[in-house]
C-alpha cells in the first residue's frame, strides 16, 4: 500500500477508536443515571434498606459512606502529610529512601481485596475489633496513603526552593519553612489529590466487605453519642457503605426490587463520585488563582 | 584570554588590625566541597563593623559559595570546613545554633522571593514564629523595616495586599525589610539587584547605603559600578580563590595583582 | 556576657521544632513501611500455613484442578488444586489487556499528536471519568449489559472469562491510556519534526519515532493495566459465574483468584484448612503484585539504557 493511503487509514483508525473510547464512557454514564435516577427520590434517599421485601432505601449506606470517608481522611491525611513531607524535605538520597519508596509503591498496586483481607486479619479478628467502621477506616487508610503520600510529595516539590531559603535564611526551623510556608502554597496540589483519593474511597468496595463488614445496623440519627451503639458516630459498628450495598445486592440479593436498588445506588454513587472529581478541579484551579493571584 | 594563567595562590588580603578595627565577621581557612569538587580555597576575611563589603568576581568564582557559607545556608548541600568567627564563637561548629545564628546573619536572595503572603504578614511572619505577638509592637516592626527597605511610602495603603503583586524591585526591597525586620548584625546579599531593572536597582542601592549605618553588610556582585559605587571594602575572587582584598578605590583605582586589574577593566569575566 | 552568643550557643525553640518535626515524619514513613512489611509477613504467614501445618503439597496447588480444601485427597493431603483460579485470572488479565492496548494506545497517540487543546482536555477528562467509576458499578453494569450481550451473541449462559474480560477491559482502558500519554509526550517533539521534515507521513513518524522512542513507557504502562486487571476482585466476580472449575472455554461459569477469595474468606472459619488455603491464594495475589512491581522497575532500568 502506498504510504499515503496507508496514513489516511491509520489517521482514521486512531479517530475511530478513539471516537469508540468516548462513547464507551457515554454509553456508560448514560446508562447508569438513566437506570439509575429515576429510583432516586428523597425517600429512597432516607429511609432504611430492606432485605426481603421492596421499597428499601439507602439512608444508613449513604451516611455510612460519609462517615467512613470522614474516618478514613482523619487517619490518612495526617500520616500521609508526614511521610510525604519526609519523602520531598527530609530524606536522604540513598539505598535506603529507594527501599521505602518501593514499598509505597508497592502498596498503591496491591489489590484492595488483600489490602481489606489483611486488615480483616489484623484488625477485625486479631485486635478484635469485629466488623466494624473503624477496621473499614483503616483498611482504606491502608488503601488511600500511598496515593495521598505521593500527592503531597509531589505538591510539596513543586514548591520552588526559593521559598525554603527564605525561611530558613530567617532562622526559622526546616520543621517550621515546611508546615507554614511550603505546605500553605502546596495546597492546592494537595486538596486536589485528595479529594479524588476520596472518590476513590468512596467507590471502594473490596477492601470493606471483611472489614466494614457487609450489614448495616440499625442507627439512631437523633443520638449524637459516639459511644453509643446505636449512635450514626459509633465506630465499631458493622456499617454497609454503598458500595458495597450494590455487591450485595447483586450477589446475594433477594428483594424483589434488587434491580431497581442497585441502580439506584450505582447512580447516587457515580453522582457522588463526579461531584468529587469536578470539585477537585474546581477547587484546585481556585485555591491556586487565590494564593497567586494580586488581589486577594 | 586564557584566564587560568594567573598564580591563584599569589593573592593581597586586607588585613585589620582587631586593636583598632571593629569586627562583624572573620573567616579563617574556609574550604567549601561540592561532593568531591573543592569549590572555594582557604578563605580567610575579616569584615569591618558597619561597612559595606562587595565581593567580586566572574560567575563559578566561589563568591557566592562563599557567602552562602557564613550563614550556613550551605548546611546540607555543601561541606564547609574552615572557621567562622562571629562575636568570639566559630559559628561553623556543629554545637551552634543555626537557627538563632541566621537570626544575626539575614540573607538576602538573587532572585526576590518573597513568601506568597500579605506584604504585612511578609514581614510579621518571621517575627511573631520569634515570639512577638502584640499588635502595636509588630505594625511598628513593619513600619520601621519597610521605611528603612525604602518601600514604606510606596505600600502603607496595601499592607494587605499580597506581595506577589508587587514589580521585582519592591518585591526585592520587601524581602530586605523582611530580612531587617529580625534585626540582624549582619546582612548578607546575594547578587540583590541581578534580576531587577536599573531604577530598581539605584533603590537597592540607596536602601544599602541608609542601612549601613546600622548594619554590616556582605554582598555579592556582578556589577562592578556596583561595587564601586556602594561598597568600602572588596573582595575579588577568581576560580575559587580569593584574589585580592583591599579598600573599594584601591581595586578599582590600583589593583594589586594582575587577575584583578584585567577583571576591573573588563578583559574578562 | 553578650546575651546574644548565649543564645547561638543554646537550644531554642526552632531546635525542639525541628527534632519534633523529624520524628513525626520519620514515624508517619516508618508506619507505611511496617505495613507493608506486616502486609507481607501476614499473608504469606497464613498462605504457608496450608503447606507447612495442613501439609498440601506446592505442586498439587499450583498444577492440579481440583479444588476441594476440606477435603483429603487419595494421599491424605487436601485437595488445593488452584489451579483453575490461576488460570481464570490470567486469562481475564491477557484478554482485557489485549482488547485495551489497542484502544489505549489509538486514544493515546490522538491525544498527544493529533488532538487540538479542547480535544485534549476532553480526552482528559474522558479517562479521569473512567478511573473514576468504582468497580462494583462496572461489575453491576456487566450483570446488566456484558453478561446478556455475551449470552445473546457468543452463547452460554453469559457469566465467563470472555465476560471478566470485557469488563476489565474498560477498566484498565484508563490506566493504560493515561500513563502512555505520559510516556508519548515525553518523546521530545524534535524526533517527530525531524522524521517529518525528512518526508514521512504522520503515521509513519507515530509507528517508526514516536511509538519505538516511547516503547519501554508503552510497557510498563501495559504492566500496570496487567496488575490493575489481575487484583480487581468484585467487578469480576459478579460476572465471572465462580465456579471453581477448570475452564474450558471463555463463555463457561469460572473463578479468579480475587473472586474464590472474597466469596470464600466469609465462609470459612480462621485457622482451618479451608481458610487457610484461601490464604494461599491471597498469597499468590501478593506475590503476583509484586512480579508486576519487579517487572515495571526492570523494563524501566532496561529502557534508560
Amino acid at each position: 500500500m502506498n504510504p499515503k493511503t496507508m496514513n489516511k487509514l491509520a489517521l482514521t483508525t486512531i479517530k475511530v477508536i478513539t471516537g469508540l473510547v468516548v462513547v464507551i464512557l457515554a454509553f456508560l454514564l448514560g446508562r447508569i443515571l438513566l437506570q439509575g435516577v429515576p429510583h432516586i427520590s428523597w425517600r429512597f434517599l432516607t429511609t432504611a434498606s430492606q432485605e426481603f421485601v421492596a421499597g428499601g432505601g439507602i439512608a444508613y449506606q449513604l451516611f455510612n459512606s460519609f462517615y467512613l470517608l470522614v474516618l478514613t481522611l482523619l487517619l490518612s491525611l495526617p500520616i500521609s502529610l508526614g511521610a510525604g513531607i519526609f519523602l520531598a524535605e527530609y530524606a536522604p538520597k540513598n539505598w535506603l529512601t529507594e527501599v521505602i519508596r518501593m514499598a509505597i509503591e508497592i502498596l498503591s498496586s496491591l489489590p484492595s481485596v488483600v489490602v481489606g483481607l489483611f486488615g480483616f486479619l489484623l484488625f477485625v479478628v486479631q485486635f478484635k475489633l469485629g466488623f466494624s467502621l473503624i477496621a473499614g477506616a483503616i483498611a482504606l487508610t491502608f488503601f488511600n496513603l500511598p496515593l495521598l503520600t505521593r500527592n503531597v510529595e509531589e505538591s510539596l516539590k513543586s514548591v520552588s526552593n526559593l521559598q525554603r531559603e527564605a525561611g530558613l535564611a530567617l532562622g526559622l526551623s526546616k520543621w517550621t519553612t515546611v508546615l507554614k510556608v511550603i505546605i500553605p502554597e502546596a495546597v492546592p496540589g494537595i486538596v486536589t489529590g485528595v479529594v479524588l483519593g476520596a472518590g476513590r474511597v468512596f467507590g471502594e468496595a473490596a477492601a470493606l466487605i471483611y472489614t466494614a463488614g457487609q450489614s448495616a445496623s440499625v442507627i439512631d440519627f437523633t443520638n449524637w453519642n459516639p459511644f453509643d451503639a446505636a449512635s450514626p458516630l459509633n465506630w465499631s459498628r458493622p456499617a454497609e457503605t454503598l458500595a458495597v450495598h450494590i455487591w450485595k445486592i447483586n450477589s446475594e440479593g433477594i428483594m424483589p426490587d434488587a434491580a431497581a436498588v442497585s441502580a439506584g445506588t450505582s447512580a447516587v454513587l457515580i453522582i457522588v463520585v463526579l461531584l468529587f472529581n469536578l470539585s477537585a478541579r474546581y477547587l484546585g484551579n481556585r485555591l491556586h488563582r487565590k494564593l497567586t493571584s494580586a488581589d486577594k | 584570554m586564557d584566564v587560568g594563567k594567573y598564580d591563584l595562590n599569589d593573592t593581597e588580603i586586607l588585613q585589620f588590625d582587631p586593636q583598632q578595627t571593629e569586627l562583624a565577621l572573620t573567616t579563617k581557612d574556609l574550604q567549601v566541597y561540592y561532593g568531591k569538587n573543592h569549590a572555594f580555597y582557604d578563605g580567610s576575611l575579616q569584615f569591618e563593623r558597619y561597612k559595606i563589603t562587595s565581593l567580586i568576581g566572574a560567575s563559578g568564582s566561589g563568591k557566592s559559595t562563599f557567602l552562602r557559607s557564613l550563614n550556613r545556608m550551605n548546611d546540607g548541600v555543601a561541606r564547609v570546613t574552615g572557621q567562622i568567627w562571629y562575636r568570639g564563637l566559630d559559628v561553623n561548629s556543629p554545637q551552634i545554633n543555626v537557627y538563632q545564628m541566621r537570626k544575626q546573619i539575614g540573607m538576602v536572595f538573587q532572585r526576590p522571593n518573597p513568601f506568597s503572603k500579605s506584604i504585612r504578614d511578609n514581614i510579621t511572619f518571621a517575627v511573631r514564629e520569634n515570639g512577638i505577638k502584640e499588635q502595636k509592637k509588630l505594625d511598628e516592626i513593619v513600619e520601621t523595616s519597610l521605611k528603612q527597605a525604602a518601600l514604606w511610602d510606596e505600600v502603607k495603603d496595601d499592607l494587605n495586599k499580597s506581595a506577589l503583586s508587587l514589580s521585582g524591585g519592591q518585591q526585592q526591597r520587601l524581602c530586605i525589610a523582611r530580612a531587617i525586620a529580625m534585626q540582624p548584625d549582619i546582612l548578607l546579599m546575594d547578587e540583590p539587584a541581578s534580576a531587577l531593572d536599573p531604577i530598581s536597582t539605584l533603590k537597592v542601592e540607596e536602601t544599602m547605603m541608609e542601612l549601613k549605618k546600622n548594619y554590616t553588610i556582605i554582598i555579592v556582585t556582578h556589577n562592578m559600578q556596583q561595587a564601586s559605587r556602594v561598597s568600602d571594602y572588596t573582595a575579588f575572587f577568581h576560580l575559587g580563590h580569593v584574589i585580592e582584598y583591599a579598600q573599594t578605590k584601591n581595586i578599582f583605582t590600583f589593583p594589586q595583582k594582575r587577575a584583578t586589574d584585567d577583571y576591573v577593566s573588563g578583559n574578562f569575566g | 556576657m553578650d546575651p546574644i552568643k548565649t543564645k547561638i550557643q543554646t537550644r531554642s525553640k526552632e531546635t525542639r521544632q525541628e527534632i519534633w518535626g523529624q520524628l513525626l515524619s520519620y514515624a508517619a514513613i516508618i508506619l507505611i513501611v511496617a505495613v507493608v512489611c506486616s502486609i507481607f509477613m501476614f499473608v504469606a504467614s497464613k498462605g504457608l500455613a496450608t503447606f507447612t501445618k495442613d501439609h498440601a503439597s506446592l505442586r498439587d496447588f499450583l498444577f492440579t484442578t481440583d479444588w476441594s480444601p476440606t477435603t483429603m485427597g487419595k494421599d491424605g493431603r487436601p485437595l488445593v488444586g488452584a489451579l483453575p483460579m490461576i488460570a481464570g485470572s490470567f486469562g481475564v488479565t491477557v484478554l482485557a489487556v489485549i482488547f485495551a492496548t489497542p484502544f489505549a494506545l489509538g486514544t493515546a497517540l490522538y491525544m498527544t499528536q493529533l488532538a487540538g487543546k479542547h480535544g485534549q482536555k476532553l480526552l482528559q477528562s474522558v479517562t479521569e471519568l473512567l478511573v473514576g467509576i468504582p468497580s462494583v458499578v462496572y461489575g453491576f453494569i456487566g450483570l446488566n449489559v456484558v453478561v446478556p450481550f455475551v449470552r445473546e451473541h457468543f452463547g452460554g449462559s453469559g457469566y465467563g472469562i470472555l465476560s471478566g474480560a470485557f469488563v476489565l477491559f474498560v477498566m484498565v482502558l484508563p490506566t493504560i491510556t493515561s500513563l502512555t500519554v505520559d510516556s508519548l509526550r515525553a518523546v521530545p517533539s524534535h524526533y517527530q519534526a525531524a522524521s517529518l521534515a525528512l518526508g514521512a507521513t504522520e503515521w509513519q513518524t507515530m509507528y517508526k519515532v514516536t511509538l519505538r522512542a516511547a516503547l519501554p513507557g508503552i510497557l510498563t504502562a501495559i504492566v500496570f493495566g496487567m496488575a490493575r486487571a489481575f487484583g480487581e476482585a468484585l467487578a469480576v466476580q459478579m460476572v465471572i459465574g465462580n465456579a471453581t472449575l477448570m475452564p474450558h472455554g471463555l463463555l463457561t461459569a469460572s473463578s479468579t483468584l480475587t473472586s474464590v477469595l472474597t466469596m470464600g474468606i466469609g465462609n470459612t472459619v480462621m485457622g482451618t484448612v479451608g481458610n487457610n488455603a484461601l490464604w494461599s491464594l491471597a498469597l499468590v495475589l501478593l506475590l503476583m503484585s509484586l512480579l508486576f512491581n519487579l517487572v515495571v522497575k526492570w523494563i524501566g532500568r532496561k529502557g534508560r539504557i
